[in-house]
């Protein structure tokens, strides 16, 4: 600052306005001992100074358009010029060190400790470590997936991390039944699908966990596999295909599954049908839960259906690009990326008594009757819970 | 080796290395009395006591080596993965298809064989997002192979089936390994990690299976002196995703979109420092897993090294072109005040089913060391971190 370059205005300014070394006139009149700070500096002071005594002229003789300066100009002047005075006072040394150099590390470690302290709580040095092995262990690949390609640690610490806001701030999701989901054990959880995009898996995914503390292993269609980003974060996540060789095995291992049979037919419905439940396609996930002999644990979803209320559809455009459809909703495509934004519905999930499978003898699952039968009493479950939530639901948003 | 009893065993493919070391490793083998390796190319290493045969399997005269030598034990091993070494597609193909057909006749007229054993690859799985997640041996790729390797592989397997049926007395044992990996391995995919700046697909993270090359001469051996008939699958436990794989090799990655993968990949084949087939971009992008259950259970195989072990292997051996980050994050965990050693965090249950890192669970901050070279002091000052 000392050394900034101030172009002085007309006859270069010396009335009033100091420059970058002289202090100006208001400022001397103002610090009690003006002169004081002149001597340092004398060099600079070009010849034609003995004006800049007097208190404040009103401006310049001849320079145009002057007059209402001085008031802006005075405001200015004297915040520069306590920091020249403070300058001129304390050393010069101040003025010729580089702005880090001079700092000392001490200082540097305890700024670092404080901040510490701020960010992670008393026992930081701890929970610095904890995040710094984290990280190693993430740059360093030194990390453990499962088969199906599910990052448990980095599904915990960051997607469930960044889902959960949205699933208790902006969604207010209240879960009813949670008792119904099984502690230990394969389980299949069957819910209605809705939402134009399925943000309903995901905020199934984060409250299951955060309710039972058990992981939803969603089964998702190929086109979730196909699409770049998508896949790589839906294997992290712990989603897998939904084929009954995958929904076999995760339920054979023990996983709670999750599928949603309505799949595209669900969750690209117009938003006029809202809660109509589509098709349970081909029943594939009561077969698989037949031969596995786990329960299904029917869930209901209300609020998914106005997040993002469906009106319209591109085919042409979505038949180019090879996705089901293109959504239109009220403020999709009109506010731009803004439309995106999820209106804030108030959701309500509701797990229903599980429906056990294990008491059918062997060969059930191959008994296309049987499968029909067991599907028909979920979705009827379902379609039953979603109606008397709706009646209890107050407002979409409230 | 000398003796009476004891079986005779011919070797297809010795001339590449993989095939002349599990030929070796076979020949060690007390219940085998002789080890005939076979090739249009003699081998360029050590036999150690493999007798070398030179003759074409694409040629009748294959017949009479097994019946002169009273072969009863056929190891087919000569299917090659990649068109340059073979001298183009054509020929590659013909050694392949061609000459797994010979060789079949050949075994079919020979009434002294009694066990084939033939060297497949998971490839004829395939790779797409419409892959289960983990491949049993009776299931089939969800699209049929239209070209190169894959085909190849998927028509010779088709030949072996059919040999099966028309010699019921003879044992086959097929055999899909994964992609074999270790330090002497010249293969698509060790080259690909060996790329000082590794190409990824952008937006896909494929999961691997590895084998290790040690596991696999034990496992040909095993099957030489076992009499379990069938196909299996051939892999080292667990799953590396492909940019865990980069990570523990230390080697930056650049992502780049599928369409320029397939060009850059055409571009390093012509200058033959990589090989980027059509079905390894598949592979690299949707990635593909193989159950072994039946390895373990039926045939009673278990690899020594699991996949993370086999390329931590391999990755010992090259030198790391990145890691700066790791580097920059062990020397802020070094500066930190005295930080006891402590345990990591285990409240993360670990991924059921999840194996081949047992030692992540527990991993101190101190005692962090890379995976893939623990071993080495990578940064002059190794022995500055605290314990």
């Amino acid at each position: 600052m000392g050394d900034a370059e101030i172009i002085p205005i007309g006859t270069r300014g010396k009335p009033g306005r100091g420059t970058g070394k002289a202090p100006s006139s208001a400022a001397r009149g103002l610090a009690a001992g003006g002169r004081s700070a002149e001597p340092t500096d004398p060099p600079t002071d070009p010849p034609v100074d003995p004006p800049a005594d007097e208190a404040i002229p009103p401006a310049a003789p001849g320079e145009p358009g002057a007059p209402e300066a001085p008031v802006e100009v005075d405001v200015e002047v004297e915040v520069e010029e306590t920091a020249v005075v403070a300058a001129g006072t304390s050393s010069v040394a101040a003025r010729e060190r580089h702005p880090l150099a001079g700092i000392p590390v001490s200082a540097w470690l305890s700024a670092f400790q404080q901040a510490a302290v701020e960010v992670f709580g008393e026992h930081w040095e701890p929970r610095l470590a904890q995040f710094l092995a984290f990280l190693r262990r993430r740059v360093t690949g030194d990390y453990v997936v499962d088969e199906y390609g599910f990052d448990a640690e980095i599904t915990q610490s960051f997607f469930m991390a960044a889902l959960r806001p949205i699933a208790q701030q902006w969604f207010r999701i209240e879960l009813r039944g949670v008792d119904n989901i099984p502690t230990d054990g394969g389980a299949l959880v069957v819910s209605n699908h809705s939402g134009t995009i399925p943000v309903d898996g995901l905020m199934t995914m984060v409250s299951i966990h955060d309710a039972t503390g058990r992981h939803l292993r969603p089964l998702g269609a190929d086109l979730v596999f196909r699409m770049p980003v998508v896949s790589s974060l839906a294997r992290k996540s712990g989603a897998t295909l939904a084929c009954s060789e995958d929904a076999e095995r995760m339920l054979r291992d023990g996983e709670l599954v999750g599928v949603w049979p309505e799949g595209f037919k669900g969750i690209g419905k117009p938003y006029s049908q809202r809660y109509k439940l589509q098709r349970f396609g081909r029943g594939g996930f009561v077969s698989a839960a037949l031969r596995t002999g786990v329960p299904i644990v029917p869930l209901a979803v209300v609020g998914a259906e106005e997040i993002y209320p469906l009106v319209g559809n591109i085919p042409a455009l979505a038949r180019l690009l090879g996705v089901p459809y293109i959504p239109i909703t009220p403020l999709f495509p009109l506010l731009g990326p803004l439309g995106l934004v999820p209106l804030p519905s108030k959701w309500l999930l509701e797990f229903g008594e599980p429906i056990r499978t294990d008491e059918y003898d062997d060969g059930a699952a191959d008994d296309p009757m049987l499968v029909f039968d067991v599907t028909d009493q979920v979705r009827e479950t379902i379609q039953q819970t979603l109606y008397s939530l709706l009646v209890q639901r107050e407002s979409v948003f409230r | 080796m000398s003796g009476g009893g004891g079986k005779v065993v011919l070797v297809t493919g010795v001339s590449r290395d993989l095939g002349r070391r599990c030929a070796r490793a076979i020949a060690e083998d007390p219940s085998v009395r002789r080890v005939i390796g076979v090739d249009v190319v003699p081998p360029r290493g050590d036999v150690g006591g493999v007798s070398f045969v030179r003759a074409d399997i694409r040629n009748p005269v294959i017949a009479k080596i097994i019946a002169k030598e009273d072969v009863d034990t056929v190891v087919h091993m000569s299917v090659i993965a990649t068109p340059g070494t073979a001298g183009g597609r054509s020929t590659m193909k013909e050694l392949n298809v061609i000459g797994t057909m010979q060789l079949l006749a050949a075994c079919q007229k020979a009434p002294s064989v009694r066990d084939l054993v033939v060297k497949s690859t998971t490839t004829v799985y395939g790779a797409s997002n419409r892959d289960p997640a983990m491949f049993t041996e009776g299931m089939e790729p969800r699209r049929a192979p239209r070209a190169g390797y894959a085909k190849d592989v998927a028509e010779i397997e088709g030949y072996v089936r059919g040999f099966a049926r028309r010699r019921t007395d003879v044992r086959v044992t097929m055999l899909r390994c994964a992609n074999v990996i270790g330090p002497h391995v010249v293969s698509p995919i060790t080259s690909y990690f060996r790329l000082p700046v590794v190409p990824t697909v952008l937006g896909y993270d494929a999961r691997m299976q590895f084998l290790h090359e040690d596991d696999l001469q034990a496992v040909l051996q095993h099957a030489v002196s076992t009499d379990v008939a069938g196909t299996f699958n051939v892999a080292g436990d667990g799953v590396l995703m492909l940019s865990q794989a980069v990570r523990r090799l230390q080697r930056p990655a650049v992502p780049l979109p599928g369409f320029a993968v397939g060009s850059l990949g055409s571009a390093l084949r012509s200058a033959r420092v990589a090989d980027f087939s059509p079905e390894q971009q598949s592979f690299l992008t949707y990635g593909r897993g193989v159950d072994t259950t039946a390895m373990h259970e039926v045939l009673g195989f278990r690899p020594r090294y699991t996949t993370a072990e086999a390329f931590a292997d391999f990755a010992s051996g090259l030198p790391p072109t990145g890691g700066r980050a790791e580097r920059a994050l062990a020397g802020v965990a070094e500066r930190l005040p005295s930080t006891p050693a402590y345990a990591a965090p285990s409240a993360l249950p670990g991924a059921p089913g999840a194996v081949g890192g047992d030692d992540s669970t527990v991993l101190s901050l101190a005692a962090a060391r890379t995976p893939a070279r623990s071993a080495r002091a990578h940064r002059g000052q190794g022995g500055g971190r605290r314990g």
